[in-house]
């Protein structure tokens, strides 16, 4: 017998020596995944190629309006486009590298502004292993580029895997007899023996699924506002350089902001409670955000868009023959929805493969992940509360911009400051590590020593001048 | 378009024999060559490409480097860290199954290798 008879005999011995157990996944066992953002396309592909290795022959379709070689909202699936340093690593592991037509941008380090001055953290190995993406193929009107939208490469992936896309929207899920059935906006209906949703909270088929089933709570929300300006790719370089620009500003409800620079654009990532108008004019006209571009003046805005995120997650994130990744379930708060999408993309997976896909089997092995990230947003929430109250304290946004500065000025120092506002900014350490580290007797100390060295009397109008030398430093 | 990890140049060593480590590394872009360096001659090990990786004892063993690696070429280097490997091995074991079927490949390679020198002995 030669290899490929092997295969075949060993592939229906796998089959005839598997019980038919009710709840699991058989052979012929079909998969609908709504949604082909990270999330939806990395459940594809783990539960295909995790399926392979046991023989099973299923199904999955992938079901999603956008194209995403189009440019502007029409292809994008609207996110500031970070990929952590954490994710990257662990894509690297599993042999998924990120190519260079992806990877607008290495970031290499963050530099912080604030009123009393700016300083540049540089990442621990002075390597490049944060990646700046675009979601879709780049921003409204932008021009042809030899880029590669991240969702369409992970998406590509999965249909490589054996995923079939189905270009339509979702209007409607619901339990029949048979299965799970879908219903798409022509009125087409098919039905499958898992429903996994994947469409993001920006979706109206979480609130009709909400409506429709009793069991289910989707998650809360809170809106943002993410746009693109054109300066240029040897502007970008010669005045953000591989740098992401990050604000601690002393605006009501702003939690964060970043400007991230990729290709010919710069991403603008505002997140807080409610971003309006307001909030938006007093970021813009604050000097520390006008110093970052050329000449101090911010360009009109190519593309921009006001997502929703998921700021607490779906209760529960699962269901009999459903299950709920990514945004639509759980993810971090604030920071990293990315490498959340593919943790619970990939708990998910293993669980329909090994497990089953009733709710008990999702309560089992999937929900324990999913908590695990709600307990470190709880956390998260005290962290970014301390960040609120270095906001709105000038005395201590002096000190702790001394002891970053010095931190980064000093190799012999250890970067205990320059440590959690790194991990803090890029999402690459969960929050309860971040938050552990703040209580280090030694960060406490250092802490409290720069607080009173940077706000004698006469030492800080000179600190916020020495701070304002580093700015133009970063400037130029 | 840009790249993520660390440039090296043609030649440059990215991990020395002997040293202690806390990282494994995956290549980017290029081609790098492991080096065993014994009573001053150097052995090819193997020749490694994009994708691969090398390095990955450190995260399990307190040892020394068992090579010399160096780029052959101008490559393109990503480091992962210890902590970072581990913490995700922790939460998802299944992390860890690339990097053992390709140790697994590497054992049956030496076994080989081995087995074939004994016999020219």
């Amino acid at each position: 017998m030669d290899t490929a008879g092997n295969l075949s005999y060993l592939s229906e011995r796998a089959q005839q020596a598997r019980p038919v157990q009710p709840g699991t996944l058989q052979d012929g066992s079909r998969i609908a995944v709504i949604g082909a953002g990270p999330a939806g396309s990395m459940f594809s592909y783990f539960l295909l190629n995790m399926a392979d290795t046991i023989a099973l022959d299923i199904d999955v379709d992938i079901y999603e309006p956008r194209h995403f070689c189009h440019r502007g909202p029409a292809g994008c699936n609207h996110c500031g486009g970070i990929v952590s340093e954490s994710l990257v690593q662990r894509l690297a592991t599993e042999g998924i590298m990120l190519p260079e037509d992806v990877v607008q941008r290495g970031i290499e380090s963050y530099t912080l502004h604030m009123d009393v001055g700016d300083v540049e953290i540089a990442t621990p190995l002075n390597e490049k292993r944060i990646a700046a993406i675009y979601r879709g193929n780049g921003p409204r009107n932008s021009e042809p580029l030899d880029t590669h939208s991240f969702d369409g490469y992970l998406l590509d992936m999965a249909q490589n895997s054996g995923a079939r896309v189905i270009h339509k929207l979702v209007t409607d899920v619901r339990r029949n007899m048979d299965g799970m059935q879908v219903t798409s906006a022509d009125q087409h209906c098919d039905t499958y023996d898992l429903v996994v949703v994947a469409t993001g909270v920006n979706s109206r088929l979480m609130e009709t699924l909400e409506q429709q089933t009793q069991e289910f709570r989707r998650p809360e929300r809170t809106k943002t506002f993410i746009c693109e300006f054109k300066l240029g790719r040897e502007v970008i370089r010669n005045t953000f350089g591989p740098s992401m620009h990050v604000f601690l500003l002393d605006i009501p409800r702003l939690e964060f902001a970043a400007l991230i620079p990729k290709g010919d654009y710069v991403t603008l990532c505002l997140l807080g409670d409610d971003i309006d108008d307001e909030l938006m004019e007093k970021f813009f006209e604050s000097p520390e955000v006008r110093n970052c571009f050329p000449g101090g003046v911010i360009p009109a805005h190519a593309c921009h868009c006001y997502p929703r995120i998921n700021i607490r997650a779906a209760k529960p994130a699962y269901g009999d023959r459903l299950v709920m990744i990514g945004d639509s379930g759980t993810t971090r708060l604030f920071k990293d929805g990315i490498g959340a999408a593919y943790r619970t993309a990939k708990a998910a997976a293993k669980t329909a493969v090994f497990h089953g896909i009733m709710a008990e089997d999702f309560k089992a092995h999937y929900w324990p992940l999913c908590q695990k990230i709600n307990n470190d947003n709880r956390v998260g929430k005290m962290v970014f509360a301390f960040a609120t109250l270095v906001q709105k304290a000038r005395f201590a946004r002096r000190g702790v911009l001394r002891m970053t500065v010095n931190e980064q000025r000093q190799a012999s120092v250890t970067p205990r400051m320059s440590g959690v506002l790194w991990d803090l900014f890029s999402g690459s350490a969960p929050y309860t590590d971040v938050f552990l580290r703040t209580l280090h007797p030694a960060y406490i100390g250092s802490l409290l020593w720069n607080l009173l060295a940077s706000n004698m009397p006469g030492h800080a109008a000179e600190h916020d001048l020495q701070s304002e030398s580093e700015h133009r430093h970063v400037e130029h | 378009m840009a790249n993520l990890g660390k440039e090296y140049n043609d030649g440059e060593v990215i991990v020395r024999q002997g040293e202690m480590g806390d990282c494994m590394f995956v290549i980017q872009k290029g081609e790098v060559e492991a080096i065993a360096e014994a009573n001053g001659k150097e052995l090819r090990l193997r020749k490694m490409g994009a994708n691969e990786f090398f390095g990955e004892m450190a995260l399990f063993e307190e040892e020394t480097r068992t090579a010399t690696i160096r780029a052959l070429g101008p490559a393109r280097v990503l480091t992962i860290d210890k902590k970072n490997f581990l913490g995700g091995i922790h939460e998802d074991p299944s992390l860890a199954f690339r990097i053992i079927k390709t140790m697994s490949h590497r054992i049956r390679d030496l076994t080989d290798r081995l087995a074939h020198y004994e016999e020219k002995v």
